[in-house]
Formats: C-alpha cells, structure tokens, sequence
C-alpha cells in the first residue's frame, strides 16, 4: 500500500465521520489560533510602542534641570562643550525652552507651546518639514525673530494654506514664518501639531527667566546612547553634587524598560498560550483514542483481510497527520485573519510571528499524530480475532 | 495442505479453565470440502480462527502447506492470511463506511495489486456473486444475504487457495442459505480447500468429509457417502 492511497484512505475515512473529524480539528483550530492571536498582538502592540519611540529618535537624550534649591546650574556652553570634548559620543545637543505663548495672526489668535530650541535640535529630533527650512545657526546667533509652525496653526490661522513669508505676532513681537511641520497627529489642537518653535534665544527672553533647564541630546548612533547618556549623568552629577536635582532619560533606557516589560507579558501570553495548545492537545487525544476504539473490530477485519501492523499503523498515523495537517492550515488562517481583525478593534497592527505559527503547529501535529499512534499500536499488536471480538 | 497435531487451546475465566480444544488432530488434503460440525460451544469456530491464522493454540503444532505455522513472524502470517486463505464470517464482517466495491477490494489493496487491475478482481469477484450492479452501495443498503455475497466475493477475489467459512448460512434463511452453500460448492469444483463449519447436518451433507466435534474433541470423521442417505 503506498502513501497516496493511504493518504486518499485517509481522507476518506475522516470524511466518513465528519463530526469526529470536526471536533478533532476543532481542537487544533483553537490551540494554534489561540497561539497565533496572542503572539501577532503582543508583537504589534510592542512594535507599535517601539515604533512611536523610535519616531521621536533613537539616539534621543533628554535632560531635565530642576536646580531647584540648589545655586549651581550647568550652562549651555558646558553642555556644548561636552560634545565638542566627546564628539565620538555626542552629536548634538540643543537647549529645550518651552513657553506659553499668544500667536496672532491679523484678528485669528491662539494660544500655543512654543519651544525655543537651536540647529541641532532638527536631527536630534528627527524633525520632518512640511515647508520651508529650519532655524539655522545665524538665526540663533542673531536672535533673528523667524519661526516654524505647526499643522494646528497653519491650519487655524491660515486656513491652511502655506504661510511661507507671512509675518505673525508672538506676544506681540512679529515673527517671520520660514517653516512648516509635517501633519503628525490630524492637526488637532493640543496634539504634537499644535506647536511653535523659535530660536531659543529669543525663548529665554519670552520665558523671562533666562535660564535653561532643559536639553536634547543626541548620541552619535543608537549603540552609544548609554555610554552617552552617562558621560551626561557624571557632568551633571560633578555639577550639582547630588542625583535630585536632574533627570537624565534616554530613549534607549526607556526602550529597553519597554522590551523587558514587553518580554514579562510575552512570558505570561505564551503561558496562556500554551495552556490553550494543551487543552486542545488533550481533546486531540481524547477523540483519538475513541477513534481507534471504536475502531478495533475494523482492525481486527483489516488484519485478517492480510493488513500488516504497518499498514494499520500507517493507516491511523495518516489519519491523525491529515487530520492534524488540516486542522493546522485552518487554525493559521483562521489565527492570522482574527488577528488582524481584532488588531483593526484595538487599534494596533497586528504582526504575526512565524516562530509561533511554527511552534504551534509542531506541537498540535505532534500530539495528534503521538496520540493517534499510541492506541493505534496497540491495536495493531492483537491477535487479529480478539479484535474481531470486540464489542 | 492443513495438518493440526494435537492442537489445544485452553481459556482460563478466573479460575476455570475452558479446554475449547482438547487435543485435536486433523488433516485436510488440498481440493477437499470438509464440513465441521458440532453443538454450540463445541469448539468450531475456535478451530477454525486457529486454521485461519487468526489465532494461536496454546499447544500443538500447525502445519499450512508445509510450513509450521507457530515459527512465522506477524508480517508472514498477514502474508499468509492474505494470499492464501479467504474468510466468509458468520456475521459478515464488512466495514460500514467503505462502499460494498472498496470492501471487496481490501485484500487486494494489501496485497499491493494497482488500482486498475484491482477494480477488475473486485468486479470479476462481484460479478460472480450477482453483486455486480451494487458495487457502489454502502453495506447497510443491502440485505443480509447480499451482504454475506459481498463478504464471499471478498474472500474469492484474491483467489486463495483454502477457503474458511463459520457458519455462512447461520444468519440467512434457508433460500438464501442455499445460493451461498451453491456459491461455496461451485468454488470447490474450481479446485478451492473448503473448511465449511455449521450446526445444521443438511449442510454439512455438500461436503465431501464431515468432522463432528464435541466439547474440543474431534468424535466422528467420515466421508459423505451418499447424500440421499441421511
Ligand atoms: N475468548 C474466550 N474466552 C473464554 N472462553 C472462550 C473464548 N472463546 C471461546 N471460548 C469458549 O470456548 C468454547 C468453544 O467456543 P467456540 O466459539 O469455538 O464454539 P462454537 O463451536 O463455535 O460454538 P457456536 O456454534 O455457538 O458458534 C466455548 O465453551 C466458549 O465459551
Ligand atoms: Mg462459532
């Protein structure tokens, strides 16, 4: 007997006894979606998380002043001589002053967060223009009064349409508009679009204070971040005296925080997973072993017809192949399809992991063909009478 | 062809001890018809699931065409089983979920003919039992004597050398008995060893040899001499 009429046999037999097959498969359909489900979510929500952090830049460093108390500051000339020292490390740095402003522009106004900032801030932050181009050297060093609107002010004071030139008033003062940014968040106000950004030197004025207390940093590539950000914590920390008074975070930090609580979820839904593979796995075995129970009396007639152990083996292990095989095929598209449904619900793209799918289908095929050949051996090993004599 | 020599097979139910055959010893010559008769619980069908390869005696020996059955493997026997013997049960013995046509190709599949030259065993086999018009019926379609006309033409389309039937009118009425017993007597002019085992002495009459057990023993073996005769 060869394996494609073994297989054909197969077939046959499953379908003339569609409810067990069914249920049989239904075992394995749930178990490998189930797995499929859990691990493309867990996958888009951690790349999601990753993807919006890597958007605001990996290399990012940001530091956080409060100096509150305390009569030491760290100038930005010392930051910049940081990186002048550590080129290697530092890339960039750029002062982070964040004020209230009004902005008006003939009789439309509003109130938006300007931030003053300088030329470096533009790859540091990875910065995407709509129009026109970033504030330059010059225009900090001459305190030149130019500005970058967001999408929520181009669209509130200009109606939308490109303001390249126009002049608007900052708290009074008039500012020429040399730029636009890209439409991040539907132009919404209070969202990432609804921002200023001006010459940090004319920000500290704004603010009135005149102090920094606040940076952007950027490493020179993603593998120095650390060392970067702890070349910044030690300046710091040789300033101040103490760790109260500034906070250093870098994105990597937070990405890695992120992939080791990512990695505890992962750990607690590949648990939950495999409890679902398991129940399946069990139901596989539990229809198996009444399938070849029933089956005895076809296999006693079988062997006294001339079946060899092997034909009759071969015969339940195809079964439980093809059976498991279909249910694999169904379970991974069944599993891909909800996944993305239900990532459409939530709101997350969903990335199906094929070490899962792999994984799933391994141990599902193995429980049903191990489970369809234990009682099938056994069996296969009577005399062919006390089969015939069963039931 | 079949040499049984002081062939036991002894149940043990807890702590009885059932002597289904107590010390047989039976020859039949290739070409014969013999017909086994006997009262219930007399130890027929044990006799013959041991001829058939189908079970093993607890002592004794067993010689099919020459060879001492109790030194062959598994695999030898199912050989055995398939090439040389066909079986004709009481009880029919088909599987319900093949198609009468499929049901009578079994053998043939594990024998390893191709699917063409097996349909043409199968139909030829069909034909001859006047089933050939219901190949594609399942079993449970048919009637009893149809069904045990399948089971014949399964048994026959291997073309095996010695054919076993236990009590193959036992479930039939006695027309339908009647064409089987003639199916069975025109295999044996063709040259087939015929084991007929019955309780019902007009049968057991078509044989050419009557062996009569009683409780596992063998106490009359005769030759039918004149079927008039009763
Ligand atoms: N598996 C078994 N376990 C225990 N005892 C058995 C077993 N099979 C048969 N026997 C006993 O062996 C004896 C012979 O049984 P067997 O089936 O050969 O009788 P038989 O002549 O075919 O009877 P019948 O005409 O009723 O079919 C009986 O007493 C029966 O109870
Ligand atoms: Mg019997």
């Amino acid at each position: 007997m060869n394996i494609k009429q073994a297989f054909l046999l197969a077939i046959k037999s499953l379908l003339s006894s569609k409810m067990r097959s069914f249920l049989t498969m239904l075992g394995i359909i749930i178990g490998i979606a189930a797995v499929i489900i859990l691990v493309s979510l867990m996958n888009g929500l951690s790349k999601s998380i990753l993807d919006s952090f890597e958007d605001m830049g990996t290399n990012l460093i940001s530091v956080e002043v409060m100096g509150r108390g305390s009569n030491r500051s760290v100038t930005f000339t010392e930051m910049q001589a940081l990186m002048a020292e550590n080129p290697e490390l530092i890339s960039g740095v750029s002062p982070n002053v964040s004020v209230g402003v009004k902005v008006k522009k003939d009789t439309e106004s509003l109130t938006a967060n300007c931030i003053g900032i300088n030329e470096d801030y533009y790859d540091i932050k990875n910065v995407k223009m709509a129009s026109g181009r970033f504030i330059n050297y010059l225009d900090v060093a001459r305190r030149q009064k130019v500005c970058i609107l967001g999408a929520y002010e181009v669209t509130k004071l200009f109606g939308g349409i490109d303001p390249l030139g126009e002049e608007v008033k900052i708290n009074g003062d008039s500012y020429t508009v040399i730029g636009t940014l890209t439409e991040k968040a539907d132009a919404e106000e209070g969202s990432a679009d609804d921002t200023v950004i001006i010459p940090y030197t004319l920000a500290t004025r704004l603010s009135g204070n005149g102090t920094i207390s606040s940076y952007y940093i950027s490493a020179s590539s993603k593998d120095t971040v650390n060392q970067a950000s702890a070349l910044v914590k030690a300046k710091l920390y040789q300033a101040f005296q103490s760790e109260d008074y500034y906070m250093v975070m870098s994105s990597g930090e937070i990405i890695e925080e992120i992939n080791e609580m990512m990695g505890i979820m992962g750990t607690v839904l590949i648990g939950i997973a495999g409890i679902s593979l398991l129940v399946g796995g069990i139901g596989i075995m539990n229809i198996m072993l009444v399938s070849v129970s029933e089956r005895v009396r076809e296999i006693g007639i079988r062997k006294s017809l001339g079946g060899r152990r092997k034909d009759i083996l071969g015969q339940f292990i195809i079964e439980a192949a093809t059976t498991s095989i279909i249910g694999g095929i169904i379970g991974i598209i069944l599993g891909v399809i909800l996944s993305y449904g239900a990532g459409k619900l939530i709101d997350l793209t969903a990335v199906p992991s094929v070490t899962a799918i792999i994984v799933a289908v391994s141990v599902s095929a193995a429980i049903g063909i191990v489970f369809g050949y234990l009682p099938a051996s056994k069996a296969a090993k009577m005399y062919p009478i006390e089969a015939l004599r069963e039931n | 062809m079949i040499k049984l020599k002081d062939i036991y097979k002894i149940y043990q139910t807890g702590e009885d001890f059932v002597h289904a055959l107590d010390g047989i010893d039976l020859h039949i010559d290739e070409g014969e018809f013999v017909s086994v008769i006997g009262a219930s619980g007399s130890g027929k069908s044990t006799c013959m699931n041991i001829i058939g390869c189908l079970d093993v005696p607890t002592s004794g020996s067993y010689f099919l065409n020459g060879s001492d059955v109790s030194t062959l493997s598994d695999d030898e026997l199912a050989m055995i089983r398939n090439r040389t013997l066909g079986f004709i049960f009481q009880q029919y013995n088909l599987i319900s979920k093949l198609t009468v046509l499929e049901n009578v190709e079994l053998p043939l599949i594990y024998r390893g003919v191709q699917p063409k030259e097996r349909v043409r065993m199968s139909m030829e086999a069909l034909e001859r039992v006047g089933l050939e018009g219901r190949s594609n019926n399942m079993p449970s379609q048919l009637s009893g004597g149809q069904q045990q006309r399948v089971s014949i033409a399964r048994a026959l389309a291997g073309k095996p050398k010695v054919i076993l039937a236990d009590e193959p009118t036992g479930a039939l009425d006695s027309k339908t008995g009647m064409e089987v017993l003639a199916l069975i007597k025109e295999l044996h002019k063709e040259g087939n060893t015929i084991v007929l085992i019955t309780h019902d002495n007009s049968i057991a009459l078509h044989a050419q040899r009557i062996v009569r057990l009683s409780d596992g023993k063998i106490i009359e073996d005769k030759p039918v001499i004149d079927r008039q005769v009763q």
